[in-house]
């Protein structure tokens, strides 16, 4: 042992605590991975709805052609999808300017009985592309791509 | 690398280098900024909204970057105990924390009209707060343990490599979770911010890069100046042949008076 330089053994000792301290860090995220999420995705909600009076949100993709606004002129409907299961919407309230058909939305609300996702907030999300007004058209495919791949 | 952990070798490099780093710096980041602002298109959907992008992700960079020059300068001090490793992690802190500070506060500001919402508790919103959190038990820590007799500051060192434990964390929250926030658009050689607003953003994180570098550096050389001067002070006064207790009561006026200027 007298033959190990203390500048190594200390080089060790932070190596092992710098691994113990990711093993730790690793495991605190495998166990928070559901709970850490900010939103359920549709296809979550529809495989384990939550119980009818917990507010939850719900995240994925206004589908094209699905906003409607309704008689009374202030409550909107629309479906959320995520390509792999759909949850109507429906919302009374003033839309962040960003919330269009073809793009993400987190509704905050609850599960009523009938598989309505009642919002009480809508938050707009915005995907990861940055592209100029004159390019929109170009990348009309490149949005749809994003739209399947964005959670 | 053993070469530079000499402080008057440092010193010589850092005086032409910091008034070299800052001025390159504040002239990228002017030519960088009016290139963002003024001449790159609106976006399609933000319209120019998205121009704090610009002050936004170099800041955020920056953020994570200090704390990793943080971690690694801890790394050091520890390991092989680099007399310049624990000042440049104590440099490091203030302006790794201010640039937190500013994604965090133009993030808030950019988040109200695209999302429609100041703040949320999402993964990577919530993981910045904290990077800003342990920046300031950082510094906190650094200037306890100043105070209490200048001692090791062997302990600051193991709360700035135990805090690095964030930065991937954060780095990845957008993955591993869904977030309010959007994925990461600039991954390993592929990009998905148009050209447009790609070079501006590029440009102003190289000047926002050597603001930060160039703020280090006279960090660093003012802390030296700092040890140096204490040092002279407490050998003047034994030299004059004082009693111990004026000795100390000397030091330590002129260690406020330090801190004070």
């Amino acid at each position: 042992m007298n033959t190990i330089k203390p500048k190594h053994q200390r080089l060790v000792l932070a190596l092992v605590a710098l691994a113990a301290l990711v093993g730790a860090a690793l495991l605190a995220i495998w166990g928070l991975r559901s709970q850490a999420s900010y939103f359920y995705v549709p296809q979550e909600l529809v495989a384990s709805p939550p119980a009818p009076d917990r507010a939850v949100r719900l995240g994925g993709m206004v589908e094209q052609g699905s906003l409607k606004t309704e008689a009374d002129g202030v409550t909107i409907s629309f479906v959320v999808g995520d390509g792999k299961a759909r949850v109507p919407v429906r919302f009374k309230g003033i839309v962040p300017s960003l919330f269009v058909e073809g793009s993400g939305v987190v509704a905050e609300g609850k599960r009523a009985a009938d598989g309505t996702f009642v919002a009480d907030n809508l938050l707009a999300k915005h995907d990861e592309k940055y592209v100029p007004r004159e390019m929109q058209d170009m990348t009309a495919e490149q949005a749809k791509q994003v739209v399947a791949e964005t959670r | 690398m053993h070469g530079f952990a000499n402080p008057a070798r440092f010193l010589r490099i850092a005086r032409w280098l910091t008034p070299l780093c800052l001025l390159a710096g504040v002239a990228v980041t002017a030519a960088a900024l009016l290139w963002g602002l003024l001449k790159a298109p609106p976006d399609r959907l933000m319209g120019d909204t998205v121009r704090i992008l610009f002050i936004h992700v170099p800041a955020a960079w920056l953020g994570m970057a200090g704390w990793t020059t943080l971690a690694g300068a801890s790394l050091v001090e520890l390991v092989w105990r680099h007399p310049l490793a624990g000042i440049a992690a104590r440099a490091a802190a203030v302006p790794g924390a201010v640039f937190t500070a500013i994604c965090l506060v133009t993030g808030s500001i950019w988040g109200r009209p695209t999302w429609g919402t100041w703040w949320v508790w999402d993964g990577r919103l919530t993981s910045m707060l904290v990077l800003l959190f342990l920046y300031f038990g950082y510094i906190a820590l650094v200037d306890a343990t100043r105070r209490d007799g200048g001692g090791s500051s062997r302990v600051a060192a193991i709360f700035g490599l135990v805090g690095a434990i964030n930065v991937p964390i954060i780095n990845r929250s957008v993955v591993w979770w869904n977030s309010l926030h959007q994925p990461p658009s600039i991954t390993m050689g592929k990009s998905a911010i148009d050209p447009a607003f790609l070079w501006p953003l590029l440009a102003a994180t190289i000047g926002f890069s050597l603001i930060f570098g160039g703020v280090v550096l006279a960090r660093m050389r003012a802390i030296l100046a700092d040890i140096q001067a204490e040092a002279r002070l407490r050998r003047k006064a034994m030299n004059d042949g004082v009693t111990n207790q004026a000795a100390t009561n000397q030091a330590e006026t002129s260690e406020r008076a330090g801190a004070d200027a």
